[in-house]
């Protein structure tokens, strides 16, 4: 017996020691970054341009870039993630196509990122002929989150209680109103939670965007949809790997605004669902 | 009356579409890999191309051969399982079953803002703090090898082996645990004689799609393995994976040439791998239910 209690005590100090194997880095990560980046950041760093070939000057196209491929990806993924998420909560049997429908949003969230670059570039660049553009990356970054917001909507819709279901079919309204005015309203925390991850994923990648719409060097803002833009993750892989003599706090600044922005959208989302767990009626 | 009807109808065929759209894009997504890659099949024979031993895109004549590239993908991927397995499988562990209710979603809400750090946010921190540090330890000419690019991708590994792993833990029924603490168990032998072999596929699941992360990261690797091409001896010397020879090379290859058709050629691969994986990984998770 007193055996087994030291096994156990020394088993638990091993899970303890695994779990800060994984914290004690990840702490050490955002506070180097913090530390490193936070002299780059002011205001000028922030709405200039880069310039001296980025060895000085600002972010601001880059900023400005990310901005337009997170909404261009959100304004295309959220409403047929969120059609598609209905029809599977609401409309669809559990059948083979049901089945099937599920496995294919698997491996849209497993496909790597860069094989969508390759996707991108083939339909949308070459032979859509939408050029290396805003619209380009958009779309192939609209595919990548595609994943992510239908499964966060359909477990917020399936977590919707049968009985209101119920009481507003009763009642005589139709399926479709039951979903609009009743199913729809109670699920948009869980909704909003899974767009703005979605969000938050769009705007931390790379690979998708290396061929579909980044410039290695655009000092000005993207004059349309058609044009090509930076890209802040795409910024960052440039003066840290390709770019001889930047300032180290300009290769740090960067990488804390781009880790700024992503986590500041999950903790948002974080929050969202945490405040929604507490206040839930049923 | 018809209108709505008609409205109806109408609403719920777009929900449909919506619905199936998915499998679409993953049709169109491998249509697409399959029409610009298989071309390459006219210029080498598929063989040649998955065990040709050396890959330089561009001499004359280009030799692609992806072997290398396969076996500098595999090397960063099982050094990266060495290390995030037992750590990611301990921690969640320590989750579900060890830990204090406060700190566990403390540690959660820890898990799900790693998952979400940029990999190139990852890349960069990578090349400034550990390719030093591997450079220095081991007395390597350069930091840049398989040994940081796995570590780096342990990372990135372990928020999916963690949150899956310990879903697969939680879901487990209560029941069983208390049958093994009333027949005197300790918690410890009542975790790891019940509870991890009753979640034993759910932690399996994580386990591939940790790797099936990793196997497909691209940004991080190509910013710390070093990029060399040639078939790895040791796990301390560069290497250059699949998806990091797409990511560097796609740029400078000229569309319709011999090498643009070979990346394409090398995302099928990978396509194919992630897809096996992810397939099989859903049967795992759906097993038991």
């Amino acid at each position: 017996m007193h055996n087994s209690q030291r096994t156990q005590k020394i088993a638990f100090l091993f899970l303890f020691l695994a779990t800060l194997l994984i914290v004690v880095p990840v702490g050490l990560i955002v506070v180097i970054i913090i530390q490193k980046g936070l002299p780059a950041i002011n205001w000028q760093f922030l709405t200039d341009i880069p310039r001296q070939g980025m060895r000085a000057g600002g972010i601001f196209p880059a900023i400005v870039g990310t901005m337009y491929l997170v909404a261009g990806a959100i304004v295309f993924a959220l409403p047929i993630g969120l059609l598609a998420a209905i029809y599977l909560s609401e409309y669809s049997k559990d059948n083979f196509l049901n089945r099937l429908i599920k496995l294919a949003i698997v491996n849209l969230a497993g496909v790597p990122s860069v094989v969508y670059g390759l996707f991108g570039l083939a339909l949308f660049v070459i032979f859509l002929k939408f050029g290396a553009s805003i619209l380009s990356g958009s779309l192939t970054l609209g595919i990548m989150i595609l994943p992510i917001i239908i499964t966060a909507s359909r477990e917020a819709l399936e977590s919707v209680p049968d009985s209101f279901r119920e009481v507003s079919l009763s009642l005589g309204a139709s399926k479709w109103q039951t979903i609009r005015h009743i199913v729809l309203p109670n699920a948009v925390p869980g909704i909003l939670t899974g767009t703005i991850l979605g969000l938050g994923r769009a705007a931390g990648e790379t690979a998708p965007i290396l061929f579909t719409v980044a410039a290695f060097y655009l000092p000005r803002l993207p004059h349309s949809i058609f044009d090509q833009a930076m890209a802040l993750p795409y910024h960052l892989y440039v003066i840290s790997t390709q770019v001889p003599n930047v300032d180290e706090k300009i290769r740090y600044g960067t990488a804390l605004v781009l880790l700024v922005l992503v986590l500041f959208m999950n903790l948002v989302a974080i929050i969202i669902r945490y405040k929604f767990r507490k206040k839930k009626k049923w | 009356m018809l209108v709505r009807k008609l409205k109806e109808l109408i609403i719920e065929k777009i929900i449909f579409l919506c619905g199936v759209l998915s499998i679409i894009f993953v049709g169109l997504i491998f249509l697409f890999l399959l029409k610009e890659g298989l071309a390459l099949f006219k210029f080498i024979s598929p063989g040649g191309f998955l065990f040709g031993k050396s890959w330089y895109p561009i001499s004359e004549p280009a030799q692609l051969g992806v072997l290398p590239l396969i076996l500098g993908s595999l090397i960063v991927t099982l050094g990266a399982a060495v290390i995030s397995i037992p750590i990611g499988v301990g921690c969640a562990v320590y989750i579900a079953e060890v830990a204090p209710a406060k700190t566990k979603e403390v540690l959660k809400t820890g898990i799900e803002l790693l998952a979400a750090i940029p990999s190139v946010v990852l890349g960069f921190i990578g090349m400034v703090t550990l390719v030093p540090w591997v450079k220095n330890i081991f007395h390597l000419p350069t930091g840049l090898t398989a040994l940081s690019g796995s570590i780096m991708l342990a990372f990135m590994a372990m928020p999916t082996i963690v949150s899956i792993a310990e879903d697969a833990l939680y879901s487990v029924p209560k029941s069983y645990k208390e049958g093994a603490l009333a027949l005197g168990a300790t918690r410890w032998q009542s975790i790891y004689r019940v509870m991890l072999p009753a979640a034993s596929s759910g932690i399996l699941a994580a386990v591939m799609l940790g790797l099936g992360r990793v196997i497909g990261e691209t940004m991080a690797v190509m910013m710390i393995t070093g990029n060399a091409a040639v078939i790895p001896q040791s796990i301390l010397v560069p290497v250059r994976t699949l998806t990091a020879t797409i990511a560097a090379e796609m740029g400078e290859a000229v569309v319709g040439s011999e090498h643009y058709f070979a990346l394409f050629a090398v995302g099928i691969v990978l396509f194919v791998i992630s897809f096996a994986i992810n397939v099989t990984a859903d049967l795992f998770l759906h097993k038991k239910r």
